[in-house]
């Protein structure tokens, strides 16, 4: 996949815009059985207007619960996020339900993101109907509009989700996030589910989309080499926290954190060397339960030196846009 | 249209077809009776079904036939009566507690406890014989002992839907409580509702003729199948078409309803051979 560059991105743009999302010292802690589980461990991040922000990181590291605490369906427990300068999480009432237009999600798993008895053009005019108060006939012709826009004929409206294929749905549940023209698009793994082939055009969509509409998006993926190639900035998440955040082109031969070296020499590439032996990290991640002192990758690390096992290392500026948090560098 | 959609169409027709008609046959009961349901013929007691008289006549020389008609009235009438109230609190107490959760959760559902920890039956059986008996009073006791079902029924199809990711798509969606409630959950828990539903008019059809077997049901002269069944029991040897008959009616119409709940879920599925 990294062979194949689409038009993405565009400009490598490292300097920084108008900030549109702020993430400040943000916090999750569940508690588990009189334990407590800390799925997101003081995590900062900024994300600029018409951005492309990637976040990778396995299966279990936050991804997703950072998304919801984003989207606003979980709370954090402590820190603090801003939209616009607005501390959104804490509007109540109307004001909460009206903040909502301005950050929308797509989801994993297509077919779930459905309701099995909805007709696509009644999904794709809820919004607008719900925030805009557009009557049922103008917003089904938007709808139809939206679907030629991502590349589907509008005579998908009278369709229900089960006749769609799963990339198919993924453009109609893209179509329906940017109905409302949202500042902030939220993917998590949106192109997870998905065959490799369709990954592509999904991500390839993506880009063109928020280029157009010049929307600031998160995307949050499993797959670096896919993240890498259509974000501008990728941060790079373990056990909650951010261990690396950089310009994207900086993340095949600049990185400097040992998890995304690790990270990156798992991914399979068809030209890889076949012969060569597969570098395998040891291990499994220490459980979220019980975090020790020190680097959450210790355990793992293959540079782990005594001072890494006793103090936690903050996110250092290295200069260039570059974010690491690692003793050794 | 798909072949399988037809096939549930066709079903789904003929099922509603006899159910009208059943319900047809009870309202125009006065029209279609040949005798009166109520006039003794002490003259032809106990008489076989034949020419004069279709079904045969009971102990006191009263025409079956027109007295099953007639039953039909009172028999779909509590039913019908019992199933709406039933379901419609039921569905209602039900859906608040699943989707709100919480304390309104716990609340309703102690109460749903506390009814189910009685057989129904029996708290049925103990309501009518304490507020007396009649047609109000019928209707009103059954329908206090079976709400929970429904109510349970509703909260865990709800809860099994609430957390799908659609329904966080609908909350960022800008839909309000009551939207999501009306527009992404109801549609997608109602086909097994509704099953529940017409399944249960062929249950209560049941229940009100075993009252009416423990003289619990409508009072003597009323024609009513329960009751006939109940006066009938007596003549199993020299007269079982006073049997046969209203048991036979209650069977079909008990049957018909079942599969009309089955074709209606078959109909609603919107995935195909599901089979």
């Amino acid at each position: 996949m990294s062979g194949t560059e689409l038009d993405r991105k565009g400009s490598d743009k490292d300097q920084e815009g108008e900030t549109l999302l702020c993430v400040e010292h943000v916090s999750k802690v569940f508690p588990v059985k009189k334990r407590r589980l800390t799925a997101v461990d003081d995590v900062s991040l900024t994300l600029y207007k018409g951005e492309m922000l990637g976040v990778v990181g396995e299966s279990g590291c936050g991804k997703s619960t950072l998304a919801k605490i984003i989207a606003g369906s979980l709370k954090a427990t402590s820190g603090r996020v801003t939209l616009n300068g607005i501390e959104y999480p804490k509007l109540k009432g109307t004001a909460a339900k009206n903040h909502r237009r301005n950050i929308q999600m797509v989801f994993q798993d297509p077919l779930s993101s459905f309701s099995p008895r909805m007709k696509i053009g009644t999904y794709l005019s809820e919004p607008r109907r719900n925030y805009d108060h557009l009557p049922r006939s103008e917003a089904w012709r938007e709808a139809g509009a939206l679907l030629e826009q991502v590349g589907l004929p509008a005579s998908f409206l009278d369709r229900f989700p089960h006749e769609l294929s799963g990339g198919q749905l993924q453009r109609v549940a893209i179509a329906r996030a940017i109905a409302i023209d949202p500042p902030l698009l939220i993917c998590d793994e949106a192109t997870g589910a998905l065959d490799v082939s369709i990954q592509d055009q999904i991500a390839a969509l993506l880009v063109r989309l928020i280029k157009e509409r010049n929307i600031g998006c998160l995307f949050i993926g499993h797959d670096p080499a896919l993240v890498r190639s259509i974000s501008n900035r990728v941060a790079v998440m373990y056990l909650g926290r951010v261990v690396e955040l950089m310009p994207s082109r900086l993340l095949e031969k600049e990185h400097r954190h040992p998890y995304t070296g690790a990270l990156l020499d798992s991914i399979f590439d068809v030209y890889c060397d076949q012969s060569a032996e597969i570098r395998l990290l040891e291990g499994e991640p220490p459980s979220p339960l019980r975090l020790q002192s020190g680097c959450a990758f210790a355990p793992r690390c293959p540079q782990c030196t005594e001072r890494c096992r006793r103090t936690v290392p903050e996110l250092k500026d290295i200069g260039g846009g570059h974010f690491v948090a690692c003793v050794e560098t | 249209m798909s072949s399988y959609r037809k096939k549930a169409w066709m079903r789904f027709s003929l099922f509603m077809f006899l159910a009208v008609l059943f319900v047809l046959f009870a309202l125009l009961a006065g029209f279609l009776a040949p005798k009166d349901p109520l006039t003794t013929d002490y003259g032809h007691m106990l008489e076989k079904p034949g020419a004069g008289h279709l079904f045969g006549t009971d102990q006191l020389g009263r025409d079956i036939f027109s007295r099953i008609l007639h039953g039909g009235r009172s028999s779909l009438l509590i039913a019908f009566a019992v199933t709406g109230i039933v379901a419609a609190v039921g569905i209602f107490l039900g859906t608040a507690a699943g989707y709100a959760g919480g304390i309104l959760d716990g609340v309703i559902m102690r109460i749903c406890d506390t009814l189910m920890a009685f057989p129904g039956i029996i708290f049925t059986v103990a309501l009518v014989s304490f507020i007396g008996t009649g047609l109000p009073n019928l209707i009103l006791a059954m329908s206090l002992t079976s709400w929970t079902g429904y109510a349970r029924i509703s909260r865990a199809l709800v809860l099994s839907v609430k957390n799908n990711v659609y329904i966080e798509q609908a909350r960022l969606g800008g839909a309000s409580g009551l939207r999501v409630l009306g527009v992404y959950i109801i549609p997608n828990i109602l086909p097994s509702l509704l099953v529940n539903i017409s399944q249960s008019i062929g249950s209560n059809l049941l229940t009100i003729s075993a009252l009416s077997l423990l003289g619990l049901g409508s009072p003597p002269p009323t024609p009513e199948w329960g009751l006939m069944l109940s006066e009938g029991k007596n003549f199993i040897y020299n007269a079982p078409w006073m049997l046969i008959f209203p048991g036979m009616v209650i069977l079909v119409c008990v049957v018909i309803f079942n599969l009309l709940g089955d074709s209606i879920q078959d109909l609603m599925n919107p995935r195909e051979n599901i089979y």
